[in-house]
């Protein structure tokens, strides 16, 4: 089925679904890069006005991806509620957009819309709407979780502190992480990205993590960014794993590509629920998105890339995680080229993943040949907490030493508590403050003796 | 959320900045200052000057006339070409451009084959800036000096050195096609982080042809004064073209077969 619009006595006219969805896509190289975007910024327009005119019913009837051969396609069909669905099963696009502006329309009525709205329909949204409208509308949303602390509770904003190190050094691991929560970071998560992904490595990481958790007493989780088949064997072999994490993406081809499917991911699922580890929720899934993934594993079909995104928090959303993050501008140039692209993107990820009931969060990031630099993360982070995130990642000085890429600073914890005014998890604000860390709106500067000695002389006693 | 008195006394052990014994087990930016929640100024400067030197690694152009004049004082010949990528910008969007040749470049390959290389040669050895020109600039020579005596004491035949302006990894594949080459090593600058902006990556593939996928390459990376030194990454590339050569591939099954012989060897 065609779709088009009459602007100004010419006639636009677009092919299918998602030829219609890529056109309205505000401009990004990836779209440019895979052949499918709007030639010009009137049939951008065009495109957008069509859309807007689109029944959203029509994203019930007409597939992106065909339902056979990608099992997200059947997944995002087979678990839509229909019941969910229903106030809103009337609206246009456009009306839909306006629908989640309205005042009246509050964050309970939207967390009982997630249900019945498919990524599709959350992204053909975003598509109309300004930074203004993203920032409005994820604001309203509100995605509680807990595993050993309550993270998405309202005006608060927590960060997953990332201490890694270029070959998985245990002592250096421990001495980003000891310099994290000197700063107030890791109430979201310790999460470490292993430079191998050896299990004896991956046990090693996750014992390291429980380690120095129990040493400080710490209501707070730990994750080890293996593969989920990786988790898994360390789970089978008793390790203290507390989140599975994996990297997922919008299509079954995609997430090939990532060497899982949903059969490995729910068994990857109920591994992690079976250790019955978190004290205060059962939320155990940690996963990572980006837009560009799926293009870059040639297994997008055509379709644009934030789409792809979106659909990629259908996977996300069947394990009821405790975190998702995109990370926004770690892909590369060729799918958001510079700080405005990684900006927009960043926003959109976090109002669809809030949409479809996600505990969305960010790493505020960008590669040394995409046109951005640290004052663009500033703004991002600015805006996303205006937008209400749920997290952001925090590394030391800004720079990944192992993964080679500028993310947000140890430091933008105290940006985050003292100037944007967003507390963290209750219950690590608590533990900080009788740690004797000190905690928001300040940072975490005066630090007491008691407070660090342990985890010190636990770092001394590890061996390389 | 501050000043509840039920807490502890707090007596302050050090300033963060007393933590500093930390950075002896990690390169990573800790233990820094703090005025209110920021960096110190000279920390932040520091940042700034990385990621200038990360920047201008990707921009500014490779320097090909000094790269040639350095290979010709080794008394090595090279032929410059392009990739399809028109200029930076265009190399940097799309990544599908700077794999393949500029046809008037493939066509200039075409006539020294032709002319040339009546025989192939063995190995092709080629330099693409990549991302980050000051990687070649800096290790593409020393490293290409340290080759030489290597291959000519395993009596490999060499022919020029390709020289390729916005080229990734994958041009290889067409240059080594066209040149008929045995094994293609290809010289890329790598992405600059902001600890090293001069990383070279070497990428040996055998009977390179188009369509090879990364699976079906080697890679040394990180090959740098403070990284792996050239003398050494000369001594490694040389081992893998001697087992690709052995058994005629490289990549994932190369890795297997060299799996398999250690384990056939220690039984």
């Amino acid at each position: 089925m065609s779709y088009g619009t009459t602007l100004d006595g010419t006639r636009w006219v677009f092919p299918d679904l998602k030829s219609l969805m890529a056109c309205a896509s505000p401009a990004r190289s990836g779209d440019e890069l895979a052949g499918i975007a709007a030639d010009s910024a009137i049939e951008r327009v065009a495109a957008q006005m069509a859309l807007a005119d689109l029944p959203l019913k029509v994203f019930l009837a007409e597939e992106l991806i065909d339902y056979e051969t990608d099992e997200v396609t059947r997944l995002i069909v087979d678990s839509h509620d229909a019941v969910a669905f229903a106030p809103v099963s009337h609206l246009t696009v456009g009306e839909f957009r306006e629908f989640l502006l309205d005042s009246e329309t509050s964050a309970v009525d939207l967390a009982g819309l997630a249900p019945g709205l498919t990524p599709e329909m959350a992204a053909a949204v975003s598509k109309l709407c300004r930074i203004q409208d993203l920032v409005a509308v994820a604001a309203k949303t509100q995605v509680t979780t807990g595993f050993r602390n309550t993270l998405g509770l309202p005006g608060r904003l927590s960060t997953r502190l990332q201490p890694n190190h270029p070959t998985d050094d245990s002592r250096g691991i421990a001495a980003s992480l000891i310099d994290g929560i000197l700063h107030g970071a890791g109430d979201a998560v310790i999460g470490v990205n292993p430079a191998t992904d050896r299990l004896e490595d991956y046990i090693r990481i996750v014992t390291l993590l429980d380690d120095i958790r129990l040493t400080l007493g710490a209501p707070i989780q730990s994750c080890c960014l293996g593969h989920v088949t990786t988790a898994i064997e360390a789970i089978n072999r008793g390790a203290p794993v507390d989140l599975v994490f994996q990297s997922i993406a919008g299509s079954e081809k995609a997430n090939r590509g990532f060497g899982v499917d949903l059969k490995v991911l729910d068994e990857a699922y109920a591994a992690g629920l079976a250790l019955k580890r978190g004290t205060i929720g059962a939320n155990v899934m940690y996963f990572e998105t980006g837009q560009g993934s799926a293009l870059s594993a040639d297994a997008h079909f055509g379709v644009d890339q934030q789409t792809m995104e979106a659909r990629a928090y259908a996977v996300a959303r069947r394990y009821r995680p405790l975190l998702v993050n995109t990370v926004v501008g770690f892909i590369g140039p060729e799918y958001l080229f510079n700080g405005k692209e990684i900006i927009r993107a960043g926003l959109e990820d976090h109002f669809c993943g809030k949409l479809l009931g996600l505990p969305m969060g960010c790493d505020v990031c960008y590669t040394n040949h995409a046109e951005a630099d640290q004052d663009d993360m500033d703004t991002l982070l600015t805006v996303l907490s205006a937008a209400g995130v749920t997290f952001v990642i925090v590394v030391p000085g800004a720079d990944d030493v192992m993964l080679n890429y500028q993310s947000l600073a140890y430091h933008d914890v105290g940006f985050i508590r003292r100037t944007l005014k967003k507390p963290g998890a209750p219950e690590f604000d608590a533990w900080l403050r009788q740690s004797g860390f000190d905690s928001a709106p300040g940072a975490a500067r005066p630090i007491t003796d008691a407070a660090l000695a342990p985890a010190l002389r636990y770092l001394e006693g590890l061996s390389a | 959320m501050t000043g509840d008195d039920d807490t502890p006394a707090r007596q302050p052990l050090a300033p963060v900045s007393g933590l500093s014994g930390l950075r002896r087990f990690t390169p990573a930016r800790i233990a820094l200052g703090r005025p209110g929640a920021a960096l110190p100024t000279k920390d932040a400067l520091t940042f700034m000057h990385d990621h200038a030197r990360a920047r201008d690694a990707v921009h500014v152009p490779l320097d090909f006339d000094a790269l040639a004049a350095d290979l010709a004082a080794l008394g090595l010949a090279s032929v410059r070409v392009a990739s399809a990528a028109r200029d930076r910008t265009e190399y940097l969007r799309r990544p599908d451009l700077g794999r393949k040749l500029a046809p008037e470049s493939r066509s200039r390959l075409e006539v020294l084959a032709a002319e040339r290389l009546a025989t192939p040669a063995d190995i092709i050895v080629v330099a693409a800036d990549g991302l980050s020109s000051l990687a070649v600039a800096e290790n593409g020579p020393p490293l290409i000096a340290r080759l030489m005596p290597l291959f000519r004491e395993a009596g490999r035949s060499l022919g020029p050195i390709v020289l390729v302006a916005e080229g990734r990894v994958a041009i290889g594949d067409e240059i080594g096609e066209v040149l008929k080459a045995r094994i293609v090593i290809m010289l890329v600058g790598e992405r600059p982080g902001l600890s090293a902006a001069d990383s070279l990556g070497a990428y040996v593939t055998y009977a390179p042809h188009v369509g090879r996928s990364d699976a079906e390459r080697n890679c040394i990376s990180n090959i740098r004064a403070a990284g792996l030194p050239v003398a050494d990454a000369a001594t490694d590339i040389c081992a893998l073209v001697d087992a690709a050569l052995n058994h005629e591939l490289t990549g994932v099954a190369l890795n297997s077969a060299l799996t398999a012989a250690k384990l056939i060897g220690g039984s």
